[in-house]
């Protein structure tokens, strides 16, 4: 296979509306692999009631305009074309979709939150955008809770020189699933910023996307999750360099505590042969904290330039350090307090990054009230 | 008046016994120099006062004020007096030097120091061992040079005032400058101003300085040497018997043990 050729991944190599395009999961399937499809209520297969309700409700900031609008609106589907079954099955089932626009050089002067709460039995779907105008800015939250089993696709359209900061808080209650795409499609000179934070359900897949149609696009993608017993909470990142020199940075940690908890972490990064001057790296950190927690790790780095400005990833998964939790107990700290002190530290770095102080105040207060279960 | 007391301590690391039976107490405002050759078991004797998993102890007890030392968790040692100023000293990222300290105080003294209090005894020991303002700040010893971990060491010894110190080799790999900043940090702990001279302040205190060298010893001067060899004291004697291992060495004991 020549490097002209459109090639190697075996994931992401198809995308289609139609959920007839993909065959149904087995399990066996690379990007299927690791989730546990019987958990998943019949989102895979077709054979989910849609009768659930999720709502969403929109606190947005002046500056941003907020419609709902039909299937047939004109903005939707236009970033992000379905990558797995699930994903089109959202496509061809959400009724209503939510769509921000930030207007061309506007600065939204707080955060817009977009608060999804989900509620009966059965299945719901959804879709939103957020399309952020040229040299225009926004921080933009998706708080999720509540029960549901649900499925939808979030498109982050970034225009010229335009900054979108975006925050997505899965809490939901223990029996909850939800199978979500969130692609990000940057132009020139955009910049990107997601942050992550995966707590609650009983199955979350989450899979956020980042394009890139001109050159100087800039993305960073952080994630923190928390597994307890008997969780699945997976994340598979995709990073596609098409274009030259833009950026990419992908950084997750996640702590595992329980029996049966499970974490998945799939980076894929993908510099194709005319995204010459790329620069990306991506890593992934787990923290094992009791036996019977299992995390998957697969970084996956596809390079078909030689002029690359820089590009690497690191993935590993260990234990709680003893001797670090030694160092901290002979100074007169207690066990627990030791142990919550570390993780706290292992995430540290990463709560550093949320920009937004109330923001990074509910998740510092989440994780630690994780970290006292 | 504070003492440690330890008794025909026997300890193992897996199935290798390391320590062979050490006998040793030490008062308050006593120093303590134990010397020896590397691999005769000094800083297996420091850890395992300090209570760390790697090693078993076999036999023996440690009582440190009349309780048994042995009987107690790693952080119950530390809050019962008990400090082990370590050779290589844990990076622990993501938890500031600031943080650290002030968790660690609250748990020695048993409740939160006032914040003002907290941030003029960090800054006070901090300009006193010449550690620049901005390490408060960055994450435990992550990325120090081997002499800021040691300072680093020095001030958590003088902020928590244990009652009896244990300093594994807090000399190793110092420059000149380093030891005798580090070495004004114990005397003050001790007690001693910068002449020398006793002001009062160190009589509930006292200190085991493990050392490979006699160089510290200048600074630091040791009321007892104790001479370790293959996993127990074969010699003891006043300053003396230091001044006879700079010039004679190790040698002798190192050959009579083997």
């Amino acid at each position: 296979m020549g490097l002209e050729t459109k090639p190697l991944s075996t994931l992401h190599e198809r995308s289609s509306y139609n959920v007839a395009d993909f065959d149904v999961p087995t399990g066996r399937e690379e990007e299927w692999r690791f989730t546990p499809l019987s958990r998943l209520k019949g989102l895979h297969n077709g054979t989910a009631a849609a009768s659930g309700t999720v709502d969403v409700t929109v606190d947005a900031a002046p500056e941003v305009t907020v419609e709902t609008v039909g299937r047939d609106d004109a903005r939707i589907g236009k970033a992000y074309v379905p990558a797995d079954r699930i994903s089109a099955q959202a496509y061809a089932s959400f009724e209503k979709a939510t769509v921000l626009t930030v207007p061309r050089e506007a600065v939204a002067s707080r955060p817009s939150v977009i608060t999804l709460r989900g509620s009966g039995d059965g299945a719901a779907y959804g879709h939103i955008v957020v399309k952020v105008e040229a040299m225009a800015e926004a921080v933009v939250v998706l708080d999720h809770g509540g029960s549901a089993v649900y499925a939808d696709n979030v498109e982050f359209v970034v225009g010229d020189g335009a900054t979108l900061k975006v925050v997505s808080l899965q809490d939901w209650d223990d029996d909850a699933v939800h199978v979500s795409h969130h692609h990000a499609q940057l132009a020139k000179d955009a910049t990107f910023r997601s942050f992550v934070v995966t707590l609650g359900g009983d199955v979350v897949r989450l899979s956020p996307s980042v394009s890139y149609t001109a050159p100087g696009g800039d993305a960073d993608l952080t994630g923190l999750y928390f597994v307890d017993a008997g969780q699945h909470l997976e994340h598979r990142l995709l990073v596609e360099h098409t274009v030259p020199n833009c950026r990419s940075n992908v950084t997750y940690k996640g702590a595992l505590q329980g029996e049966d908890a499970h974490a998945v972490w799939i980076g894929d990064v993908i510099i194709r042969a005319e995204a010459e001057g790329t620069d990306t790296y991506e890593l992934n950190r787990n923290l094992i904290l009791t036996d019977g927690a299992r995390a998957d790790s697969v970084p996956n780095l596809e390079i078909l330039t030689g002029e690359v400005a820089g590009a690497g990833h690191a993935s590993a998964s260990g234990r709680l350090d003893d001797e670090q939790v030694f160092y901290l107990q002979a100074r007169g700290i207690p066990f627990d307090e030791a142990r919550r002190l570390v993780i706290h530290g292992f995430f540290a770095q990463l709560l550093e990054k949320i920009e937004v102080e109330e923001i990074r105040e509910r998740v510092l207060a989440a994780v630690e009230a994780e970290l006292a279960r | 008046m504070p003492t440690l007391e330890i008794r025909d301590l026997h300890v193992a690391v897996g199935d290798k016994e390391i320590l062979r039976g050490v006998d040793l107490t030490v008062r308050s405002g006593e120093t303590h120099a134990i010397m020896g050759p590397n691999g005769s078991g000094k800083s297996t004797l420091a850890y395992a006062l300090a209570g760390h998993p790697k090693y078993t102890i076999t036999s023996g007890t440690v009582l440190l004020d009349g309780e048994d030392l042995l009987e107690m968790k790693v952080d119950e040692r530390a809050r019962a007096g008990l400090f082990l100023a370590m050779q290589y000293p844990v990076e622990v990222p993501g938890v500031s030097v600031s943080n650290f300290l002030r968790s660690a105080i609250t748990a020695v003294r048993g409740e939160a120091p006032k914040l003002r209090e907290f941030a003029k005894d960090l800054k006070a020991g901090m300009d006193a061992l010449s550690i620049d303002p901005a390490f408060a700040q960055r994450n435990t010893n992550e990325g120090f040079s081997g002499g800021e971990k040691k300072r680093h060491e020095i001030l958590q010894l003088e902020l928590l005032k244990p009652k009896i110190a244990i300093l594994d080799e807090t000399d190793s790999g110092l420059d000149v400058d380093a030891l005798r900043v580090v070495s004004e940090g114990i005397n003050r702990f001790r007690g001693l101003d910068a002449s020398g001279a006793d002001t009062g302040s160190g009589v509930d205190t006292g200190v085991l300085l493990i050392t490979h060298y006699t160089r510290i010893l200048r600074y630091v001067k040791p009321d007892f040497v104790h001479v370790f060899a293959a996993g127990r004291i074969v010699e003891e004697g006043g300053p003396e018997l230091a001044e006879k291992l700079e010039n004679e060495g190790y040698e002798a004991y190192t050959k009579a043990s083997a």
